[in-house]
């Protein structure tokens, strides 16, 4: 009884370290609403066949039924498709990519960042070099290329798009670690007789994550708005809904019906904006720097 | 002649030629990954070299002769690289002009439209970064952060979409795209007009998420500058507070501004790209789109090839620049 009362003072006076990241999140309230937005899009992905008052592929000869139409709030596309149905699964493709995207490019980005940075010399100044290469090419045009030329499967899009978003990442770590590698704790970790594979993954890393989750939560952004770029080109994946080709559809009809533009357009801005607030947010309530103000 | 005495000018020259020899072997590996691409494409890399827009089989022929198909990857590589160097990207066949001709003529009218965007981007951004950064946390400052979040978040496509929308159907004020008025005949100052009446719309809709860029960047720059200790020292000698605005911080604060056009650069271009398709404007953009729909594949790689050379030329005018602003950066 005792030493409850004990162990819940303890946890008062020290709260958890996410307790404290929530009670600074919390406070930006802009970021608090980008929370709810990804929350939200996360729902609706899950629940889209639950959600979706129709099939999004179902074809009908109501074509171009205005929104607020029965049966259809959002209207109808030239093929009669609801465009409701097909923002909730699009939605689906869009946090695919976004998420395994960015994970993509988080793995190789903290590798070669890593490994650029903590060994330093001949090996940072090729790893470099390549980045920078990386960095150069424009990533819309090298997509496109490799889409067009590979064909446009999820799976594909995601490795072309992840293995394209790497550099900056790889930048971010690299700066990481050339400061922390010349800290007290790593030097502690080395005359322990520590690996350099385990210094620099199990003992620098967790203390540069937090950087690393802001570039991740706007990569996430990112990787949706490439996605959505190479779905407007008509190189999206050609059997799943996404927002990006709706746009592509609605080109060719935007005299005839706004809301074939309006509403998937909409949906993609509010991902976005939702990643991107969450990202600010997370950086807000992490970075010292920035607490003030 | 001792490191001592040699002069900014000196050390600046040095630098340059230092950036010029870094970015050689930068293009040369865009070239080389250009060919790994071809090489990697599924089915014959002559596919790829010729695009399958129907093409003479004795064409097929000799580009299977120039660039040494049948020899071992390396040879074909260096074959490559020496084709590129000569200027020979291949032939359109959907276009039936050589691929550096035709991508060279469009480039031109992407790199128009930008110019006019960054222009026009920059000056807004500045003048509205600066705007919000003299009055934190006023309407101005929060309006400002709100057309910062929304520029980074639509996408440049919706938002010509909408313009399209708002001013081309719903007001009929302005083109709802192409480049110029084709029925008419026009010349001289009326040409020029008529295509900037139809560039306001593209224009817009490219220089939104770059205006939001520019103006959080200033914002924070010219925040950060005001208070620091060079700034305090100014004011602690008397200086008026407007020239330490106008000829202290501003000065400072427009250093990292400078490095947003070349370090965006390759984003405006994607951003072009998807613009140009909205609108109809006959840019690299617009030929890619329709390249594609053609799997007309020698135009995309010349246009990848042209467009990363571009970007590499504005990285090293935007770091020689920097520099120039810069006298910390010599070394």
């Amino acid at each position: 009884m005792a030493r409850q009362s004990l162990a819940a003072r303890a946890a008062q006076s020290h709260p958890h370290l996410l307790q404290v990241f929530w009670y600074r999140y919390r406070r930006n309230r802009l970021g608090v609403f980008g929370l709810a937005i990804v929350v939200l899009l996360l729902l609706m992905g899950v629940l889209a066949p639950w959600l979706a008052p129709h099939d999004p592929y179902a074809t009908s000869r109501d074509r171009f039924l205005p929104p607020l139409s029965p049966g259809h709030l959002l209207g109808t596309d030239h093929l009669g498709r609801d465009v409701l149905s097909g923002i909730i699964w699009g939605s689906r493709v869009s946090l695919l990519v976004g998420f395994l995207a960015a994970a993509t490019a988080m793995v190789i980005g903290i590798a070669v960042g890593a490994i650029s940075g903590y060994y330093g010399g001949a090996v940072d100044a090729v790893l470099m070099r390549i980045t920078e290469l990386f960095q150069v090419i424009p990533r819309f045009v090298l997509a496109l290329l490799v889409v067009a030329f590979f064909g446009s499967g999820l799976g594909k899009l995601i490795l072309v798009i992840g293995v394209l978003s790497w550099p900056q990442i790889a930048r971010l770590v690299r700066g990481q670690y050339l400061s922390h590698k010349a800290l007290p704790y790593v030097d502690g970790a080395r005359v322990l007789g520590m690996g350099s594979g385990r210094i620099m993954f199990s003992e620098i890393l967790p203390n540069v994550t937090a950087p690393i989750i802001v570039t991740a939560s706007l990569d996430i952004a990112q990787a949706i708005l490439l996605e959505a770029s190479l779905g407007f080109f008509g190189l999206g994946d050609p059997n799943v809904p996404s927002w990006g080709g709706m746009l592509n559809n609605a080109q060719d009809y935007l005299r005839l019906a706004w809301w074939m533009s309006v509403f998937p357009g909409a949906a993609i801005a509010l991902a976005v904006l939702g990643f991107n607030l969450v990202g600010d947010a997370v950086n807000e309530a992490t970075n010292p720097r920035l607490r003030e103000g | 002649m001792s490191a001592g005495n040699a002069g900014g000018g000196t050390a600046l020259w040095q630098y340059v030629v230092m950036r010029l020899l870094q970015a050689l072997p930068l293009l040369l590996g865009i070239v080389v990954i250009n060919y790994l691409l071809i090489s990697l494409a599924p089915g014959d890399p002559v596919t790829a070299l010729v695009g399958d827009y129907p093409a003479p089989p004795e064409y097929i022929e000799q580009v299977r002769a120039d660039f040494g198909l049948d020899r071992p990857l390396w040879e074909q590589i260096a074959l490559y690289v020496l084709n590129v160097f000569r200027g020979n990207l291949g032939f359109s066949f959907a276009n039936r002009v050589p691929v550096l001709e035709l991508v060279l003529e469009r480039l031109g009218r992407t790199l128009l439209l930008m110019l006019i965007t960054i222009a026009t981007a920059t000056i807004v951004g500045i003048t509205l970064g600066t705007l919000a950064a003299r009055r934190p946390r006023s309407l101005l400052d929060t309006a400002s952060t709100g057309i910062a979040l929304a520029g980074y978040s639509i996408p440049e496509f919706w938002l010509g979409q909408l313009l399209i929308l708002i001013f081309a159907v719903g007001l009929r004020w302005l083109p709802a795209g192409g480049y110029r008025d084709v029925r008419l005949e026009l010349s001289g100052l009326d040409l020029w007009l008529n295509m900037l009446k139809h560039m306001l719309l593209p224009m817009f809709a490219l220089s939104f998420r770059y205006m939001a860029i520019t103006t959080r960047l200033t914002r924070a720059s010219v925040l950060e500058i005001m208070n620091s200790e060079f700034i305090l020292a100014a004011r602690a000698r008397g200086v008026s507070e407007r020239r330490v605005f106008w000829s202290h911080a501003l000065r400072a604060a427009a250093l990292p501004i400078v490095t947003i056009v070349g370090y965006n650069f390759s984003f405006i271009m994607a951003g072009s790209a998807l613009v140009e398709t909205v609108f109809g404007w006959p840019g690299v953009g617009r030929l890619m789109y329709d390249s594609i729909f053609y799997r007309d594949y020698p135009v995309l790689l010349g246009i990848l090839l042209l467009v990363s050379i571009t970007v590499v030329i504005v990285n090293l005018l935007t770091d020689i620049a920097y520099a120039f602003l810069d006298p910390r950066v010599r070394y």
